[in-house]
C-alpha cells in the first residue's frame, strides 16, 4: 500500500546542506505495523515527516519515490497533499496533552475532522464519531464525547488522538512515540488498541519509537535506522531476535533485560573516548582521593513515616483546602552500600521522596537517619550541615542539572572549593581532571561548555559533580531516562562500576523496571504515595508479592515476540 | 574567544539582517557623535562667545541664504544647530544611560529576590511594581521634581536637576526589568542546577547571582536596549514640557521644546531637524531591541 523507494530528505543550513535521510526505502502493506527504530537523530520522524509532507521549511525530499497505493506524494500539489493528509494518511503525536485543541470539546474536534474530508451531514458525523470513541474504548460515548480534552485522563486523551486520527477511515497511520508520555498501564492499553485497529480495520501504521520492548511486541516488521540510514530491515522476530548487522547486534544488547540481572552490559568499541595508559594513572589518582574519603563504604538510611501534603486549591472561597498527599507514610531503609531501587508510575511520588532525602521538600511528618544521626529536614537542615556533602543527587535530565552558562571546569570545581575539600587552586584543577577521567571524559572537556556535550557525556559530568563532593549516599532520580539505550547503557556501567569500586550507598530511582533490575540489590514500589512492596530485588522480580507488582511487572515492555510471523 | 564570536549564530544572523546592520551603523554613528561632541562640534554652544546674534536664523547650507559655516543652519541667537544637536544628544543619551542602568540594578535585584524567594517579599515587590506602573511616568518625574523643589534650597534643585530627572526615569522603568527577571527566575528556579546549588548548600545570593542571574541576560539585554529608546523619549517629553533641562544645557528635549515657536514662522529647521534626529535615533535603537528579542527566542525566527 504505502512504498517508499530510496528516499532521501536534506536539510539546508548556513553551513550547506546535510543529508537527514540517506536511501531509505520499505514497504507498509494494510493491518501491517511497521516499526521504524532507532537513537536520536537516526532520522525517524523526519520520514514520517516526510511521508506526511510536512517537512519544516529547511527540509526537502532530495530523492526518492513515496506512493501511497497509486498516488506519487511527491507529484502532489500543496493543496492534493493537504486532501490526502487527514483523509488518506494520519498522524498519532506523541503527547496528548498537546495534540487536542483545550478549548474545543472532544465532538466539535471530531465532527470538524469529519466534515473537513467528507460531504456528510453533522448529525451523520456526530453518530460516526460516537462510534469510533466506543471502538476505541471510551465508554458512555454518546455523553462523555461532550466533554473537553482535559476531562480525560492521559491514555483516554491519547484513546481520543486515536479516534481523531482515524475518523476520516484513512488507509494508513503514521505513529510518532505515541505511547511515550505515558505510563506502562497506560502504555499498554493504548498498543493493544493500535493492534487491534490493525488487524480489524485493515489500516497500515507507521510506528516510530525508540523503545525496543514496544517494538517487539507490537510490530510485524521493522526498519533499523542509524544517522539517516537503515541498518537492517525485514520480520520483527528476524530482526531483532537475530539481529545479523553489528549495529543491531550492539543495540540488542544494550536494553537492559528484565528477566535477569546483567552483571555489566555488553558494549562494543564507544565512539570518541579512547582511554589511554595517561587517562588511566589519572583516574587512578580520583580513585585514592575518593577511598580516602569514604572509606568503608556509605552510610545506612532509614526513612520512618516520612508524609509529605502539597498544599491545595481551596474548594470553595470559603471551602477547605484540599491537600494533596504526595507520600503517605513511607519507611524504608537502605543498608550501608547497597543500591535501593525505586520504582513506580509517574505520581507515585518517587521524585518526591529523593527531594525529602535532598532537603528540597519538607515533609509534614516522619524522620530520617543518615547512619544513625537524625537527619534534618529542609526546614531544619542548615547549609553547614555535613549531609549536605554526604548527600549527593544525579538528576533526571542532564540538560537542565548542569548550568549551561557556566564551562565544565567551574561546573566540577564547585563543591571542592564550598565543602572545602581541597584549598589548593592546582591541586583542585589536577582532581577535578582525574575525575573525569574516573568518568571517562577527556581531560579537554574541561574549558567547554555544557551544551557542547550529548546527553550521555552531560549525565557523565553530574556524576563527576556528585563525587567530587566525596558523598556516601548518592541518589539517583531516572539518570538514564533522557538518554538512547546505548547510551544508557554506557551510564549504567559507569554507575555500576563506581558502585562496586566505592561501596556507595545508593538510591536509584527509575519507572524503568528493567533498568532498576540491573542496579539494584533491593527494591521498593511505591503506588500514589504509599509503599506497596519492598524486598531483595531478585526476589521481587521472580515472586513479587503485590499484585499491583505482579501487573507491573507483566505490562512493563519487554524484548518478547509475542507476534506470529506473517 | 574572538574567532568563536565572529562563527557564532548571532554574527550570522546579524550580517543577514540588512535592518540590524542600518540599525547599529546608525546607532554607532550617533552615539561617536554625541561622545566626541567637544572634538566634533564646529562650536560649543555652552560658550556664549562663540556664536553672535548676526548669525542668527541661517537655513541649512542646501537652502538659499546659507552660511557654508553652519551645516545644519542656526537658531535666533546664532547657535551652530549641528553643535545644539550634538550636544544635546550627548545629554540626552547621557541621562538616558544612567537612569536605564539605575533601573537596572533597581529591578534586577528586586525581581531576582522576588522570583527566588517567592511568597510574602514576592507578593510585596509587586504589588510596589503594579502602583509605580499605575502612575504615568510624566508623573513620576512631576512628582519627584515636585517634591525635590519643596525639601531642596532652590540652588542645590537647580544643581541636582539632572540628578532628578534621571531619577525620575529610572524609577519609571524598573518594573520592566523587575517583572522580566522574575518571570525568568520563576522558571530557572525549577531547574535542576538550581536544585543542585540549594541541596549543596549554597548561599542564596551566591545562587542569585553566579548560578541564575547568567542564565537570564538574554531577555534583560533586549529591555535594556528597548528601555534606553524609552529613557531618551522620556527625557525629551519631561524636556518638552519645560520639567527636564534647562534651555542653558540643552538636550534633544529642550531643542525641540525652543524649536516649537518656529513651527510656522518658516525657519522649519529649529523645529525639524533636533525631532527627525530623535526620531532616527529612537527607531535605530528599537530595530536593534528587536533584533536582539528575535536572537534570543528562536522561536520567533
Amino acid at each position: 500500500m504505502l512504498t517508499v523507494e530510496n528516499l532521501s530528505v536534506r536539510f539546508r543550513d548556513r553551513y550547506g546542506t546535510t543529508l537527514a535521510v540517506e536511501d531509505v526505502s520499505f514497504d507498509v502493506r494494510p493491518s501491517e505495523i511497521h516499526g521504524l527504530v532507532g537513537e536520536s537523530g537516526a532520522g525517524k520522524s523526519t520520514i514520517g515527516a516526510a511521508i506526511m509532507g510536512l517537512l519544516p521549511a529547511a527540509g526537502e525530499v532530495a530523492s526518492g519515490r513515496m506512493m501511497l497505493g497509486d498516488t506519487d506524494l511527491r507529484a502532489l500539489s500543496p493543496a492534493e497533499a493537504h486532501r490526502i493528509r487527514g483523509k488518506r494518511i494520519s498522524m498519532i503525536f506523541q503527547d496528548p496533552q498537546t495534540s487536542l485543541n483545550p478549548l474545543m470539546t472532544i465532538e466539535d474536534q471530531l465532527i470538524e475532522t469529519i466534515l473537513a474530508h467528507e460531504k456528510m451531514r453533522p448529525d451523520a458525523a456526530r453518530a460516526r464519531a460516537i462510534d469510533l470513541l466506543e471502538e476505541i474504548g471510551i465508554a458512555n460515548a454518546a455523553t462523555r464525547i461532550r466533554a473537553y480534552p482535559h476531562q480525560f485522563s492521559g491514555g483516554m486523551r491519547q484513546r481520543v488522538v486515536i479516534a481523531l486520527a482515524l475518523c476520516t477511515n484513512p488507509e494508513l497511520i503514521i505513529a510518532d512515540e505515541p505511547t511515550t508520555a505515558l505510563d506502562v498501564a497506560v502504555q499498554a492499553q493504548v498498543l493493544e488498541l493500535i493492534q487491534k485497529l490493525a488487524r480489524t480495520r485493515n489500516v497500515g501504521f507507521i510506528l516510530i519509537t525508540h523503545d525496543i520492548g514496544v517494538i517487539t511486541q507490537v510490530s510485524d516488521t521493522v526498519t533499523v535506522l542509524r544517522a539517516g540510514r537503515v541498518m537492517e530491515q525485514g520480520q520483527t522476530r528476524r530482526v531483532l531476535g537475530q539481529p545479523e548487522h553489528p549495529y543491531t547486534q550492539a543495540l540488542m544488547a544494550a536494553v537492559p533485560p528484565l528477566d535477569r540481572k546483567l552483571d555489566r552490559f555488553r558494549l562494543p568499541s564507544v565512539e570518541g573516548e579512547e582511554v589511554d595508559a595517561d587517562d588511566t594513572a589519572q583516574a587512578k589518582e580520583a580513585e585514592d582521593w575518593l577511598m580516602s574519603g569514604i572509606g568503608s563504604g556509605g552510610p545506612s538510611l532509614d526513612l520512618q513515616d516520612i508524609t509529605v501534603r502539597f498544599r491545595g486549591e481551596r474548594t470553595g472561597m470559603f471551602g477547605p483546602r484540599e491537600d494533596f498527599v504526595a507520600l503517605d507514610g513511607v519507611s524504608l531503609s537502605i543498608n550501608p552500600g547497597s543500591v535501593m531501587g525505586l520504582v513506580g508510575e509517574s505520581g507515585s511520588g518517587k521524585s518526591t521522596l529523593a527531594k525529602v532525602v535532598a532537603a528540597l521538600v519538607q515533609p509534614a511528618s516522619g524522620q530520617m537517619r543518615l547512619d544513625g544521626d537524625p537527619l534534618q529536614p529542609l526546614r531544619t537542615r542548615r547549609r553547614d550541615d555535613p549531609s549536605r556533602r554526604l548527600i549527593q543527587m544525579v538528576f533526571q535530565d542532564p540538560y537542565s542539572s548542569l548550568n549551561s552558562r557556566h564551562r565544565v571546569i567551574d561546573i566540577l570545581t564547585e563543591p571542592l572549593w564550598l565543602f572545602d575539600l581541597e584549598k589548593d587552586q592546582a591541586r583542585r584543577k589536577r582532581l577535578v581532571k582525574a575525575m573525569l577521567a574516573l568518568v571517562g571524559l577527556p581531560a579537554r572537556s574541561l574549558d567547554r561548555y555544557p551544551h557542547q556535550f550529548s546527553g550521555g557525556q552531560r549525565q557523565r559530568i553530574a556524576v563527576a559533580r556528585a563525587l567530587l563532593s566525596r558523598p556516601g549516599l548518592l541518589i539517583c532520580d531516572e539518570p538514564t531516562s533522557a538518554l538512547d539505550v546505548s547510551i544508557q547503557a554506557q551510564v549504567l556501567n559507569l554507575l555500576k562500576n563506581l558502585q562496586t569500586r566505592f561501596g556507595l550507598t545508593t538510591l536509584f530511582i527509575s519507572h524503568d523496571l528493567a533498568v532498576v533490575r540491573q542496579m539494584s540489590d533491593d527494591i521498593a514500589v511505591l503506588k500514589d504515595g504509599k509503599l506497596v512492596e519492598t524486598g531483595p530485588s531478585e526476589a521481587f522480580y521472580a515472586r513479587p508479592t503485590a499484585a499491583y507488582s505482579r501487573d507491573l511487572l507483566a505490562r512493563t515492555p519487554a524484548v518478547r515476540f509475542d507476534k506470529p510471523t506473517t | 574567544m574572538l574567532r568563536r564570536l565572529v562563527r557564532s549564530e548571532g554574527v550570522w544572523l546579524f550580517s543577514r539582517s540588512p535592518a540590524a546592520i542600518l540599525a547599529a551603523l546608525v546607532t554607532v554613528a550617533i552615539v561617536a557623535g554625541a561622545l566626541f561632541a567637544p572634538w566634533i562640534a564646529p562650536t560649543d554652544p555652552y560658550d556664549l562667545s562663540s556664536f553672535s546674534l548676526i548669525d542668527g536664523l541661517l537655513p541649512p547650507i542646501w537652502e538659499d541664504g546659507s552660511d557654508a559655516r553652519f551645516l545644519l543652519g542656526t537658531d535666533d541667537q546664532g547657535r551652530d544647530m549641528l553643535s545644539s544637536i550634538l550636544y544635546g544628544a550627548r545629554l540626552s543619551l547621557g541621562i538616558a544611560a544612567i537612569a536605564m542602568a539605575v533601573a537596572l540594578v533597581l529591578g534586577l535585584g528586586l525581581g531576582l529576590a522576588a522570583g527566588y524567594f517567592g511568597g510574602r517579599l514576592d507578593a510585596i515587590v509587586m504589588r510596589i511594581a503594579d502602583v509605580q506602573l499605575a502612575l504615568p511616568a510624566i508623573l513620576t518625574a512631576l512628582l519627584i521634581d515636585g517634591i525635590s523643589r519643596g525639601i531642596l534650597p532652590r540652588e542645590l534643585h537647580d544643581d541636582l536637576r539632572l540628578a532628578v530627572i534621571t531619577l525620575a526615569i529610572a524609577l519609571s522603568l524598573w518594573v520592566n526589568f523587575a517583572r522580566t527577571a522574575r518571570a525568568s527566575v520563576f522558571v530557572e528556579r525549577n531547574k535542576d542546577y538550581v536544585s543542585a546549588a540549594i541541596m549543596m548548600g549554597q548561599h542564596p545570593v551566591r545562587i542569585m547571582l553566579r548560578h541564575i542571574l547568567p542564565n537570564i541576560v538574554g531577555p534583560l539585554l533586549v529591555i535594556a536596549t528597548v528601555d534606553l529608546a524609552s529613557a531618551i523619549l522620556l527625557e525629551a517629553t519631561l524636556s518638552f514640557l519645560g520639567v527636564g533641562l534647562p534651555a542653558d544645557s540643552p538636550s534633544l528635549g529642550t531643542l525641540i521644546r525652543i524649536g516649537m515657536q518656529y513651527l510656522l514662522s518658516g525657519e522649519w529647521w529649529i523645529l525639524w531637524i533636533p525631532t527627525v534626529f530623535l526620531v532616527v535615533l529612537v527607531v535605530a535603537i528599537n530595530l536593534l531591541g528587536d533584533f536582539l528579542r528575535d536572537l534570543f527566542n528562536p522561536s520567533l525566527r
